[in-house]
C-alpha cells in the first residue's frame, strides 16, 4: 500500500458480470479525478467467469481495499446483494468495518469512490453513496 | 437420535438427487427466472459432498455448517446465500452435540427457516423457497414423511401465486402459473430426510 492510501476508506463494487464490475471502477475512479485515489476493487461475476456472485471474489476484493478505516460494499442486485448479507452475517468472512451500502450502482460508486479519496470515514461515504438515490433525472 | 452420519447421508441424498433434478430445476427456472436453479445447486451440492469428504466434521452442527459454508461459496446464485444460511444457521443452532433428538433438529431447521427469511426478505406466499420450508418444518414434529409431504404440496401450491421476490417477481402478473424452482428443491432437500433416515 502506499502512504497516501492509509486510513482511507476501501470500496468493493460487485456485479452479476465481471465486465460491468470492472468497467465501473474505471469510471468511478475516472471520475474522482487527480491525487489520491481511494482503494477500489471489482467483485464481478464467478470464478469461472460466468455471471453470478461470487463469494470468494467478494471476500478477496474486500481484503485487498482494505486500509483500517472499514469497507464499503456496493452491490448491483439479487445474489450480489444476498451473497454479500450471508457473509457479513457470518461475521469472520469479510475485513473488520465492512458494510454494505444501500445505493444505486453507478452513481452510487461514483460517490463513494470521490468521497472516500478525499478522506471521509466510512459513514460519510455510506452516506454520499446512498444519496444517489435522491438525484433525480426527469 | 440423529448423528453426524445421519446428517452426511442427508447431504448426500440431496447431492444424488439435485443431480437427478438438476434439468428439471433448470427448466422450471426457465420461464421465470434465469435457467440456472438446477446447474446452480449440482455444483453447490457437488461441492458440499466432496468437502464433507475431504474434512469428515463428526457432529451434527459441524456437517451442516460445513455445507452451508459451501454453498455460500460455490453456487453463484441467490440459492447460495440462501441454502447457505439455511444449513448454518441450522449447524450453528444444533451446537456441538454428538447426536441431537428429532426435536432438537426441527427446532434448528426453524432457527434455519427464519433466517433465510430475514436475509431474503420472503414472507410466505410470495413464490419462494419459504413457501416448501414453512409447512415442512411445522410438519417435522410429526414426522420426516409428513415434513416431505408438506414441502412437495407446498411447492405445486406455488404454481398460482405471483412471484414477490428475485428476478421473477419482474414478470409481475406473467410469473403465475409456473411452479417455483426455489420451493421445488427446497422440496427434494426435506424428502431426503426420509430416504437419510431410512438406511
Amino acid at each position: 500500500m502506499s502512504d497516501t492510501e492509509k486510513g482511507l476508506v476501501g470500496i468493493v463494487l460487485v456485479s452479476h458480470s465481471a465486465a460491468v464490475a470492472a468497467s465501473v471502477v474505471e469510471l468511478a475512479t475516472g471520475l474522482a479525478g487527480g491525487g489520491t485515489l481511494a482503494p477500489v476493487s471489482p467483485a464481478g461475476g464467478t470464478l469461472d467467469g460466468g455471471l453470478g456472485t461470487s463469494a470468494d471474489l467478494i471476500a478477496a476484493a474486500a481484503a485487498s481495499v482494505d486500509r483500517g478505516a472499514g469497507v464499503a460494499v456496493l452491490t448491483d442486485l439479487g445474489s450480489a446483494v444476498l451473497t454479500v448479507k450471508a457473509l457479513l452475517a457470518e461475521g469472520d468472512e469479510l475485513p473488520e468495518g465492512t458494510r454494505l451500502v444501500d445505493a444505486p450502482f453507478v452513481e452510487g460508486a461514483v460517490a463513494a469512490v470521490v468521497t472516500a479519496s478525499a478522506g471521509a470515514d466510512l459513514a460519510a461515504v455510506e452516506a454520499a453513496a446512498a444519496e444517489a438515490y435522491t438525484y433525480r433525472k426527469v | 437420535m440423529l448423528d453426524a452420519d445421519f446428517f452426511r447421508r442427508w447431504m448426500t441424498v440431496t447431492t444424488a438427487s439435485v443431480d437427478r433434478e438438476a434439468e428439471r430445476l433448470t427448466d422450471l427456472d426457465s420461464p421465470i427466472g434465469d435457467a440456472d436453479h438446477g446447474r446452480n445447486l449440482q455444483r453447490g451440492f457437488a461441492a458440499v459432498s466432496a468437502a464433507l469428504e475431504k474434512d469428515a466434521p463428526d457432529t451434527p452442527g459441524a456437517v451442516l455448517t460445513l455445507a452451508g459454508r459451501q454453498l455460500i461459496s460455490t453456487v453463484g446464485g441467490a440459492s447460495g446465500p440462501l441454502y447457505g444460511t439455511l444449513l448454518r444457521r441450522t449447524g450453528k443452532a444444533l451446537g456441538d452435540a454428538a447426536e441431537v433428538s428429532d426435536e432438537q433438529f426441527a427446532d434448528a431447521l426453524r432457527t434455519g427457516v427464519d433466517a433465510v427469511m430475514a436475509l431474503g426478505g420472503a414472507a410466505p406466499g410470495d413464490k419462494t423457497m419459504i413457501d416448501a420450508l414453512v409447512p415442512a418444518v411445522d410438519a417435522l414434529a410429526e414426522s420426516f414423511d409428513a415434513a416431505k409431504t408438506a414441502a412437495e404440496e407446498g411447492a405445486v401450491a406455488t404454481t398460482p401465486l405471483q412471484a414477490r421476490k428475485g428476478r421473477a417477481s419482474y414478470l409481475g402478473e406473467r410469473s403465475i402459473g409456473h411452479q417455483d424452482p426455489g420451493a421445488t428443491s427446497s422440496a427434494l432437500l426435506i424428502a431426503a430426510l426420509v430416504e437419510a433416515a431410512g438406511e
